[in-house]
């Protein structure tokens, strides 16, 4: 550790601010802040960094954007579009592509950025699940990155539809065929949005400022309080060597932090921006400006919106006419609406359902490895295959042409596959979890496998294992199991009814299932022994001339 | 082996974590190495000379990047920005856009890439420690927050002068409706307009783009057409928005009298030639994938798939209403015309829409 | 007689009556198979365009589509489709059909242009339809607008082709083709002819100079000019979300493991 110098006389410039501000207590607690260092605790940065990019090349596009959808004939450099009649936004985005220098590098960072962006969100939302961050004291954080996902895709779609393209622009008259479904409100929402019918003149201008100034703004309340609770909670960390509840180990914030965080801002950067000059994204050129009688085959939204088109697809065809007055639509509402929001809501609801199933109401500062938690990994893994599913069925098309099927077998397979494959991938990684602790508890009570077998003299072979090390042990006994809640009885021994007693029952039954195969915890008794044993039989091994790590079966005869 | 591993085995549900007695001095200081992990010496750490290889390879770095950067500003300037250049893998594309991005690209990368080879190199790696107190502050402190709230609330007079706190709820909960009302105008209440198009008796049917009128024996069997009502570009002046064209777009296919199965009305169709609005019923895509030989209409959004010579049913995919005929027939002139309006909504369906 | 009897158990006896099969098998194949074979392979005799046409179709044609055209349970009807359907079909490679399935697909042509002419003109013969258009007539193309064939393409074309000709999904397996191949003569004429499940676009309703524009703009996209960079197959956001997922989160996690991992 570097000796932090004592009596040094107080720079001029700092003591300047330090009197105005008073900064001193709060710095010398943060300075040397420690953060764990981990590579899956950067997702989160990914996506943070991300968002850094889309202000700085956000800001430099409405520098040049026109959202209006009067109609302008183009003039500019784009020959194969010279001539045509289009809306200002178009005219304007060709302009920032053709006529602005570095217009188009900035453009396709900013919308490689975005894809990055969300992408980012999504991987961290599943590492956070996995490992079980979102435990207390960090529910509210849970919360703010699903509420940070929603304006991320809110953002996403806003930000595509701005170039008024036939691509974007077909999937804006999607939105509004699904708002003019919903019962009872549904055309005034529309007309409400669009300012009248679809297409009208007002729904880009109102998108832009949705785009660039009140989603932008709720994301950077959102990311700061989500950063606020990261700072004090402190970030959680890996079980490991040294590493308790109570402690967090890792890097200074200075320097060894901010130079690894910084770097890795200028990754994602150089990253992004290598992405922008050498692979073309959004050629809205080819498209063409929006009308709204011209379609594209392929019409497929940005990848962050693929799961509701591929609801879109494989849902049946079911409406019902009511009375001849009436059009209920659950071919659109179920897929676009109802969907997407039981997601949002479960995942919402999840760390509260988890914790009222276990009764875990204790703080949480060491991860989860995914397998001393099976029935949480399998209900992510199960969620996941159920996403996946969609967001594959919402390019059936591509995939019919690129691999010669029919898009009408792939729609009927994704229909039986979204209910038959989640089930199945929930007991798999059930099993696997399982079979997983199964291993580590072996480790524990018998020692590591060597590979080397021992013939030994009085006939028979055995494995040769070696002690679990010092740095390995955290691990392997980092894994805890809930209780099972008694049964409750419908009435007590006086014969008054148990109040809340459903609740009780299903909390029962529920914390039989979420334990369900889990292995017993060992003693630490038994697991001394265990490693014992193996050091034991090292020894013996070691007599008999067995090194671990060479690859020779050895009898007692031979050596 | 020691038995150094504290971690609780056994879980108690009574035995919330009480906060521990830290001072806090111990939660502010500064942290020190961490005991129980193993700290492995790196090459830069005990050979200087690994060291000085390693500082000039962040130097080479960031030299590099400022390079880079260099060659932005010049080529921003230098390169004219309409040259093309062919290269592999992409084909013929903007020579400026090119070098502009991979140089700002990698002027920013290699920034990232010699700031994390020092890091990991050269600043000390050793992992170091500090105190987590639990989130939920002492009881006392709680205790206190809790008193200063109680005496401001008091002092307040929430609590006893009732009218007072009644009517300041009332005032707060109106105050926000204007902000609400003020909404108003954001559209104008639907009047039914989504019932309506152009398309009316004796309106000539026009090709979309060239505006020709069409006579029935131009159109082979097989033969698709996208048109538009004749006054289509009239309206789109008038109203000064496409909302006309994403109601009136109508396909003309033709097939043979027998070939077609049913239709909407009688006598609908002209000699074989039958009119379709182009805007599915699903959620209101164009929609004009025809395949001649099935006669089936497919809509690239969804897949929703309709039987043109079966009255436009759907027969895939989740549109669930038909696709709106037009009934169309010729003028004097052996011109083709809609014969009246269409007799129900086009597109997505909505709740007021009815049969 | 009596003296060649007399060689009858000669050891070369059996070598002779070898040869003597042998020939007259050959005499007798080559006098049948003169019979029987048509003039085909006679390329570059005096006979006339429709004559060399019969004869290569007779060859290669007649088993799916019947000796005269009229169809067969393997192949539709010819009558009336026009020499401007055969040269599409026949340049493109797509006839004759290598495996049955839900479309046929483009391939190295079997016959060379001249064959192919041969065959157009013959199967012109079995009822009036769409002629291959002159090359004045697809030469247009290289007078018309860009811009204007461009309007055109995104109403008549991009529905099933895409908005770059890189083609698209059809119902039941089938599918529009990418057009990245195709020559100003083919479009014209699968345009006139409407092959498989291609509408017909007419030259009365979709004029020649429409024709020559949306020709001059398919010749545009075929420039695999990329203004933005390397073209994921131009199809659109699917591919850009593979490349993002694969190559973009893949390098910056391989960056964030490099990152925390422990140096020597």
């Amino acid at each position: 550790m570097s000796n932090t110098t004592v009596n040094k006389k107080t720079p001029a410039a700092y003591n300047y601010v330090d009197s105005r501000v008073g900064f001193s207590a709060a710095l010398k607690r943060n300075m040397r802040k420690v953060f764990p260092d981990h590579w899956s605790f950067m997702l989160g940065e990914i996506a943070l960094y991300s968002f850094i990019i889309l202000l700085l090349t956000g800001t430099f596009l409405t520098l040049w954007f026109k959202p209006s959808m009067t109609e302008v004939i183009y003039n500019g450099s784009y020959i194969p579009l010279k001539g045509i009649p289009m809306s200002e936004a178009y005219a304007s985005t060709l302009n920032i592509s053709f006529d602005v220098r570095g217009g188009m590098l900035i453009r396709q960072i900013h919308h490689w950025a975005a894809l990055f962006f969300i992408a980012a969100m999504v991987v961290h939302l599943l590492r956070v699940f996995f490992t079980g961050a979102y435990r207390k004291p960090r529910e509210f954080n849970w919360l703010l990155g699903l509420g940070l996902l929603t304006l991320g895709l809110l953002a996403g779609f806003s930000g595509y539809s701005l170039p008024d393209d036939l691509l974007s622009g077909i999937g804006l008259k999607i939105a509004s065929g699904i708002i003019q479904a919903l019962p009872v409100i549904g055309t005034w929402a529309l007309y409400f949005l669009f300012g009248g019918e679809f297409p009208g003149t007002e729904i880009i201008p109102r998108l832009y400022s949705i785009h660039i100034l009140l989603i932008p703004g709720a994301i950077l309340a959102l990311v700061t309080a989500h950063l606020l609770l990261v700072w004090t909670q402190k970030h959680t960390q890996y079980p490991g060597p040294g590493r308790t509840e109570k402690n967090v180990v890792g890097y200074p914030l200075l320097p060894v932090y901010t130079a690894k965080a910084g770097g890795f801002f200028f990754i994602v950067f150089g990253v992004t921006t290598l992405l922008g000059a050498l692979v073309a994204i959004n050629p809205i050129w080819l498209y063409g400006p929006f009308t709204p009688d011209q379609v594209t085959a392929g019409s497929q939204p940005d990848w962050y919106i693929g799961f509701l088109e591929g609801s879109l697809r494989v849902m049946p065809a079911i409406e019902f006419n009511i009375f001849n007055t009436w059009t209920f639509s659950p071919n659109v509402l179920i897929p676009a609406l109802i969907l997407p929001g039981l997601m949002f809501t479960l995942m919402g609801a999840y760390p509260f359902i988890e914790s009222w199933i276990t009764g875990d109401k204790r703080e949480h500062n060491l991860l989860d490895r995914p397998r001393n938690a099976p029935t949480r990994t399998a209900l992510g893994t199960m969620s996941l295959s159920f996403y996946i599913l969609l967001w594959i069925g919402g390019g059936n098309d591509i995939i019919a042409t690129t691999f010669h099927m029919s898009i009408n077998s792939i729609t009927w397979f994704m229909r039986v596959a979204l209910i038959a494959l989640p089930p199945l991938v929930f007991i798999a990684t059930r099993r696997i979890c399982l079979g997983l602790q199964r291993n580590d508890l072996d480790k524990l009570l018998h020692g590591k496998e060597t590979g080397r077998i021992l013939r030994l003299p009085e006939g028979g072979f055995v494995e040769v294992h070696e002690p679990v090390t010092e740095a390995e042990l955290p691990k392997l006994l980092a894994r805890e199991t809930y209780p099972v809640w008694e049964l409750p009885q419908k009435v007590d021994a006086n014969g008054i009814k148990t109040p809340k007693y459903r609740r009780q029952l299903m909390k029962a039954k529920l914390s039989g299932w979420w334990t369900k195969g889990d292995l017993p915890i060992p003693t630490m008794k038994e697991i001394q022994s265990g490693q014992h044993h193996a050091h034991e039989a090292l020894e013996q091994a070691h007599e008999f001339g067995v090194e671990p790590g060479k690859e020779e079966i050895v009898t007692s005869t031979n050596h | 082996m020691t038995n150094k591993f504290d971690i609780n085995n056994t879980f108690d549900p009574d035995d919330e974590n009480k906060a521990p007695k830290v001072s806090k001095e111990v939660a502010t200081k500064l942290p020190t190495p961490a005991k129980g992990v193993d700290h492995y010496l790196r090459r830069t750490d005990t050979d200087p000379k690994a060291a000085k290889r390693a500082e000039r390879q962040v130097a080479a770095l960031f030299g590099a990047s400022s390079f880079f950067t260099l060659v932005f500003l010049v080529s921003f300037v230098a390169i004219p920005r309409e040259k093309k250049i062919a290269v592999s893998l992409i084909g013929v594309t903007g020579a400026q856009n090119l070098v502009l991005g991979t140089s700002f690209g990698l002027a920013i990368l290699l920034i990232g890439i010699g700031a994390i080879h020092w890091a990991k190199k050269l600043m000390p790696d050793v992992e170091m420690v500090q105190e987590r107190k639990e989130m939920k502050p002492a009881d006392e402190v709680q205790q206190e927050a809790l008193d200063a709230f109680r005496v401001g609330a008091t002092e307040s007079g929430m609590g006893q002068r009732k009218l007072i706190r009644r009517t300041l709820l009332g005032a707060l909960a109106l105050f926000p409706l204007p902000f609400v009302v003020m909404l108003r105008d954001l559209g104008p209440a639907p009047k039914g307009e989504l019932r309506n198009t152009a398309w009316q008796e004796d309106l000539h049917i026009v090709t979309d783009i060239t505006y020709a009128k069409i006579r029935p024996e131009d159109i082979p069997v097989g033969n698709l057409i996208s048109a538009m009502p004749e006054n289509i570009l009239e309206i789109q002046e008038e109203e000064g928005n496409l909302n006309e064209r994403g109601k009136s777009a109508i396909l003309l296919v033709r097939m043979r009298p027998e070939e077609i199965k049913s239709q909407q009305g009688p006598d609908w169709d002209y000699q074989g030639i039958v009119a379709y609005s182009k805007i599915c019923t699903h959620v209101g895509c164009p929609i004009a994938l025809y395949e001649q030989r099935t006669h089936h209409l497919l809509c690239p959004c969804h897949q929703s798939t309709f039987d043109l010579a079966d009255s436009g049913q759907p027969v895939f995919g989740p549109a669930a209403r038909r696709l709106p005929q037009l009934a169309i027939t010729v003028d004097e002139e052996g011109y083709l015309i809609a014969r009246q309006g269409f007799q129900e909504p086009v597109g997505p369906s909505f709740w007021e829409r009815g049969a | 007689m009596a003296n060649l009897a007399k060689f009858r158990r000669n050891r070369f006896a059996s070598v002779l009556v070898l040869f003597f099969a042998l020939g007259l098998v050959s005499i007798g194949f080559s006098g049948v198979n003169k019979l029987v074979t048509p003039a085909a392979a006679k390329i570059g005799s005096e006979e006339t365009l429709v004559d060399k046409g019969s004869a290569l179709f007779a060859e290669g044609c007649s088993s799916c589509h019947g000796l005269n055209g009229q169809g067969t349970s393997d192949g539709p009807t010819l009558a009336g489709v026009g020499a401007a359907a055969v040269h599409f079909q026949v340049s493109t490679g797509r006839m004759p059909m290598a495996a049955p399935g839900a479309q046929v697909m483009r391939k190295k042509p079997s016959y060379n242009e001249e064959e192919t002419l041969a065959l157009a003109a013959y199967v012109a013969t079995f009822g009036p339809g769409p002629a291959i258009p002159s090359e004045e007539q697809v030469n247009e193309w290289q007078n018309a607008s860009v811009s204007e064939g461009g309007e055109l393409f995104r109403t008549n074309c991009a529905q099933c082709h895409n908005f770059a000709g890189s083609g698209g999904a059809l119902t039941n397996g089938k599918y529009a083709p990418s057009l990245g191949q195709a020559t100003p003569t083919q479009i014209y004429e699968a345009m006139i002819t409407g092959p498989q499940s291609m509408p017909i676009f007419s030259d009365k309703t979709l004029t020649p100079e429409s024709k020559a524009a949306i020709i001059r703009y398919i010749q545009e996209l075929n420039k695999s000019e990329n203004p933005g960079g390397m073209d994921l197959g131009r199809i659109g956001p699917v591919t850009e979300g593979l490349v993002l997922w694969v190559v973009g989160l893949g390098v910056l996690i391989i960056f964030a493991v490099w990152i925390g991992a422990r140096v020597r």
